[in-house]
């Protein structure tokens, strides 16, 4: 079992995304909620940081706090799964603890 | 599995109201159980009785208040955070000398101590906020 990582802010605004991948192991999960979603997004400049964390974690991202912002899932980077509110609590019952990056 | 929520920023300003009780409705709908909801920092203004969003707005507060009723969740509020920011209950506003109280029924005031029991008897303890 492993750390579930959440990440609410925009890797633009703050540095807690960059801290939590520096820190999730291997294994690990980070779902991307709140502002997290803008570092789902293909084509930034943060793009291939992501592309290179999954390589070792799996990354999700919250539907719903996606679109909200105007955003959809084939704006997204491939291999990034799309969660709903379910999904989320799902999750958080499959690792084995959660760490939210505030 | 049983979750203890903590919420650490205040309503109509942050969205960590907004996203545990969102996520409080769906882990109940998927049949796990709240234990407790912990306020804390600017999330004690979540208890203010006081507040009258404009109707078309979502009310935060009356929102959990009925998932609480309806699911028997333990509201509480830091009592130290609710001081500074002027929530006192009935017993509160009486030893302080104030002339009236504002916390939300369903909603009590206590201690740190009932966050770090959350975090023993919950299963997963979920932060959110800024």
């Amino acid at each position: 079992m492993a750390m579930l990582h959440t990440v609410n802010k925009s890797p633009f605004e703050r540095n807690t995304f960059d801290s939590c991948i520096s820190m999730a192991k291997s294994g690990s999960s980070v779902l991307l909620i709140e502002d997290g979603v803008i570092a789902s997004l293909k084509g930034t400049s943060v793009s291939d940081k992501v592309s290179k964390a999954m390589e070792s974690v799996t990354f999700y991202v919250l539907g719903p706090d996606l679109n909200a912002r105007g955003m959809t899932d084939d704006q997204i980077i491939d291999g990034i799964k799309v969660v709903d509110y379910e999904g989320f609590v799902d999750l958080t019952a499959e690792h084995e603890n959660v760490q939210a990056w505030l | 599995m049983k979750y203890g929520l903590l919420i650490n920023e205040g309503p109509y300003q942050h969205q960590a109201v907004d996203s545990a009780y969102q996520f409080a409705k769906a882990a109940i709908a998927k049949g796990h159980e709240v234990f407790r909801v912990f306020f804390y920092h600017d999330g004690v203004n979540t208890a203010t009785d006081f507040a009258v969003p404009p109707q078309d707005d979502r009310n935060i507060t009356a929102n959990w208040i009925k998932l609480a009723e309806e699911n028997n969740i333990d509201m509480v509020v830091c009592i130290a955070a609710a001081q500074r920011r002027g929530l006192l209950d009935a017993n509160e506003a009486e030893r302080q000398g104030k002339r009236g109280d504002n916390i939300a029924p369903t909603f009590r005031i206590s201690g740190l101590g009932q966050l770090v029991e959350a975090g023993i008897e919950c299963d997963r303890l979920l932060t959110f906020g800024d």
